[in-house]
């Protein structure tokens, strides 16, 4: 085994007093070997993302470094001076962060940021070949073109390309990655993990890659360490620690990967409940007084059934039109053509007040647990709100608002707080009590655990899951997570470009899939040949 | 940005900027008709003659005997050749009035534009860059005060201070009376006269552009392109220059834009405080007088520079930022 490049010694970063611990990071001790990619997988809050800043000294400030020492080609980083660690920056040392639709200057052309890479560490000469060589190298399109480009015109997947381009410049012995993917669709997240694997084993770079997601960590691992509340609590080869993690943590945590077998299939009287043919839908963009905009088809020709008791998926990807379908359901954009018949009724052609009492029957929970609840209201408001506008009493309403709380396993006290008061899994049990305050037959969820860790997920999965069972509710799930959809649907339409490319039997779709773009999808889940391992009891 | 693009984007905004202007003067045109009285009786009683056959000749004369959108279009024809009326109380036409008194106010008002852009900006970059400490504090309580302060409050303290007390500045007009001078000499003498009104005007600018410009810089500091760029490896100077300040000047330039376009109208105070013979004092004096036909004038002028500096603002904004499309 060869001597690793870079070494993190017994690292413990303080927080500010007052925190919900005393350190950010306690006594952690990694290792990256040169051509090694070692992953550091945890939830939110674990303090991997702050040690991935500690060894590019990024820190935040106010958060010391406590004890401890991060050895790089000979040197303790964290005693260097400030100069000397500057240079080390992107020459030695490149890094790839999670939102690329931000970490590019918008007013630079994306040749003049790869070229600043170069610049501030005093390469001479043709600069200008450099860059193209280095976008040929992230196989980004016609490389001419992108360098004089600003990085609006780039996809979030372009400009995760140049980030990585521009991390890459002048050949680092370690790539710190961290959580470079979550922010794209998984069929770009494939071809970044691949290209990073790619340019990675053919450059001989060591990677530190954060993530959070299992599927990724075990399409790309060498090494594995499992992080939980500042501390490391597995450390290993990455088939020892998927396959048969050791630590409780780790156990729970691929426990709850969604295992992405589909479920057994239930039989549901085939009473529809919800029909939609040839619903169209197209937005605008741009124009003004003097010029009509040029329009965009986010919702092509969607026609499907949802009966009785059922749960239908929709997959796809970002810009696939799955959330504006959803929203023309419940009427929050109105669709130019199509029918979408509830229990019989067509709901198109009515107005606010024919719309009215439908709207109680149909109920939405939303993606962000942090932005779809008013902040400056009482939880026990927010779940009554509904009811109360459909008439019912209020210290009826609210007293309902208390039951559902216990139905979402949240306690009684929740009633007097205010939003910002609960953690993100918390706040989605309200959105759902919302929801069902006010005891609607069909409930359309838009990405409901998207935004949340993993085992908070599979908790809300569970909470959804039961619900829909006990109430009998029907469910249009919204989702671009494979492995969630085949667990909770029992079909599952796949929309591309605005349009259903194919619709079947959950097991069939996954199975045996028809369609080219499905295939494409199926291909690109991360780590689709490893399965989590069933906790041991 | 292609120069086919940009004049598509002017011919367009020019257009737009047209209906703006038409819709002003005939806002105008019915504002004239609003006030007491018409124009031949308001001559007739500053001439003092105002039998009713008088009235009618003025009337006749005047074409205030036709329909209503016979005047409007005659009107609306006037003001298209630039002809803003006859000032009967200076007996000169309005144009020439303005045009004689435009090059002041744009000297003074331009002046003091450029002194709040540049020492604000420079104020508030480096308050940011030393936030929460002493530095910082300082500029951020000297430009509250500024803020805070009425501006005719500070030009009396001004005058008070450099006119009164140290005698260094002239504390009104805009050049020595009866010195004839010429050439630098003169160019001098109007510099040292423009001093104090051009910071009077300028100072409450300067300290808004101070806050924005360091709330700004802030904000952009803790962005993630800034980290992307300090991970490369970029030296602070050259993050501060080529990142962050670039990107905090966004709303800056929005606010001096909306400033730019009071270049003519917003100095009547200090104009008038300093005896500085701009069209602020035109307007203001034309306005104790019931001078009504310049006082249009100078409205229609200003209203124009605002649609003008609108219209600047906008392409300067689509030079400064990609993102903003010119179509």
């Amino acid at each position: 085994m060869t001597s690793p490049i870079l070494s993190i010694e017994n690292l413990t970063i303080g927080l500010p007093a007052g925190g919900d611990r005393a350190n950010a990071v306690e006594d952690v001790s990694l290792a990256v070997r040169p051509g090694e990619i070692l992953c550091v997988v945890g939830e939110s809050g674990s303090g991997k993302s702050m040690t991935a800043s500690a060894v590019m000294g990024l820190l935040p400030k106010g958060l010391p470094v406590r004890s401890g020492r991060i050895m790089f080609e000979g040197n303790d980083l964290l005693t260097l001076p400030a100069e000397t660690f500057r240079a080390l920056r992107g020459a030695r040392l490149g890094m790839v962060f999670q939102e690329p639709m931000t970490a590019l200057n918008p007013l630079m052309r994306v040749g003049d940021q790869i070229g600043e890479a170069f610049r501030v560490h005093g390469e001479k000469g043709d600069i200008r070949s450099k860059v193209l060589a280095l976008l040929e190298d992230v196989r980004l399109p016609d490389p001419p073109s992108i360098i004089g480009a600003y990085p609006f015109r780039l996809s979030g997947g372009q400009r995760q390309r140049v980030m990585i381009a521009m991390a890459l410049a002048l050949g680092p012995s370690v790539l710190i990655a961290d959580e470079p993917t979550t922010a794209l669709d998984v069929t770009t997240q494939m071809q970044i993990l691949r290209l990073i694997r790619g340019l990675q084993e053919r450059r001989g770079t060591g990677v530190l890659f954060i993530t959070h997601d299992f599927g990724v960590v075990a399409e790309i691992a060498d090494q594995v360490a499992v992080m939980q509340h500042g501390r490391v609590v597995e450390h290993g080869e990455a088939a020892q620690v998927l396959n048969a993690p050791q630590h409780p943590y780790t156990r729970a945590l691929t426990a709850a990967v969604p295992h992405g077998r589909a479920r057994p299939a239930e039989t549901h009287a085939p009473e529809p409940v919800l029909a939609l043919s040839g619903v169209e839908k197209s937005f605008r963009r741009g124009g003004g007084l003097f010029r009509r905009g040029s329009p965009v088809q986010a919702v092509a020709d969607a026609s499907f059934t949802l009966v009785k008791g059922e749960t239908l998926g929709l997959v796809g990807e970002s810009g696939s039109g799955k959330s504006t379908l959803a929203r023309c359901v419940v009427r929050l954009a109105q669709p130019e053509k199509g029918e979408i018949l509830f229990h019989g009724t067509d709901l198109l052609p009515l107005g606010r007040a024919a719309m009215q009492p439908y709207r109680a029957r149909i109920q939405m929970v939303f993606q962000d647990p942090y932005a779809s609840l008013n902040p400056r209201r009482r939880v026990g408001d927010i779940i009554a709100e509904g009811p109360v506008t459909h008439g019912v009493p209020r210290d009826k309403a609210l007293a309902r608002a208390l039951e559902l709380l216990a139905l979402v396993q949240l306690d009684a006290g929740a009633m007097e707080r205010f939003p910002h008061e609960f953690s993100g899994g918390q706040r989605q049990r309200i959105g759902i009590a919302r929801a069902i305050a006010l005891e609607p037959e069909l409930l359309i969820a838009d990405e409901p655990v998207s935004a949340l860790d993993v085992s908070v997920q599979a908790q809300i999965l569970d909470l959804l899951d039961g619900i829909r069972k006990r109430l009998g509710l029907t469910m249009l799930f919204i989702t671009h997570d494979l492995r969630v959809a085949a667990q909770v649907c029992d079909r599952i339409a796949v929309m591309q470009r605005g349009r259903i490319v194919e619709i079947g039997p959950t097991a069939k779709v996954f199975g045996a899939p028809e369609h080219p773009y499905t295939r494409e999808l199926l291909d690109a889940i991360p780590g689709k040949a490893w399965t989590p391992p069933l906790e041991a009891a | 940005m292609g120069a086919a693009k940009l004049l598509r984007f002017l011919a367009a905004r020019s257009v737009k900027a047209v209906i703006v202007v038409l819709a002003i003067v005939v806002f105008q045109f019915v504002l004239i008709r609003l006030a007491p009285g018409d124009p031949a009786s308001v001559i007739a009683g500053q001439s003092g003659a105002a039998d009713p056959l008088f009235m009618q000749q003025l009337r006749e004369q005047f074409g205030l005997d036709r329909p209503m959108h016979e005047q409007l279009l005659i009107y609306l024809r006037d003001m298209a050749t630039l002809d803003l009326g006859f000032s009967h109380r200076q007996q000169q036409p309005v144009a020439r009035l303005i045009l004689e008194r435009l090059p002041a106010t744009l000297l003074l008002t331009g002046t003091a534009f450029l002194l709040a852009i540049t020492g604000g900006v420079a104020l508030g970059v480096m308050a940011a860059r030393r936030v929460g400490r002493p530095a910082d504090s300082a500029i951020t309580v000297l430009a509250l005060t500024f803020y805070a302060t009425p501006i005719f409050w500070v030009g009396l303290i001004l005058v008070l201070i450099f006119s009164v007390w140290l005698e260094w500045l002239p504390s009104f007009g805009m050049f020595t009376v009866g010195a004839e001078l010429s050439g630098w000499a003169h160019a001098l003498d109007v510099g040292k006269h423009l001093i104090l009104p051009s910071l009077t005007l300028g100072l409450f600018f300067l300290a808004i552009y101070a806050r924005l410009a360091r709330a700004s810089m802030l904000e952009v500091a803790d962005q993630d392109f800034v980290r992307t760029a300090r991970a490369k490896g970029v030296p602070e100077g050259r993050i501060v220059r080529a990142h962050v300040l670039r990107n905090a000047l966004l709303p800056v330039i929005t606010f001096a834009g909306i400033q730019a376009g009071q270049l003519v109208g917003g100095s009547i105070l200090v104009e008038t405080v300093f005896a500085w013979p701009g069209i602020g004092r035109l307007a203001f004096d034309a306005l104790l007088a019931r001078d009504y036909a310049t006082l249009l004038g100078v409205f229609f002028c200003t209203a124009v520079m605002v649609v003008v500096f609108n219209l600047i603002t906008d392409l300067l904004y689509a030079v400064v930022d990609p993102r903003v499309e010119v179509a």
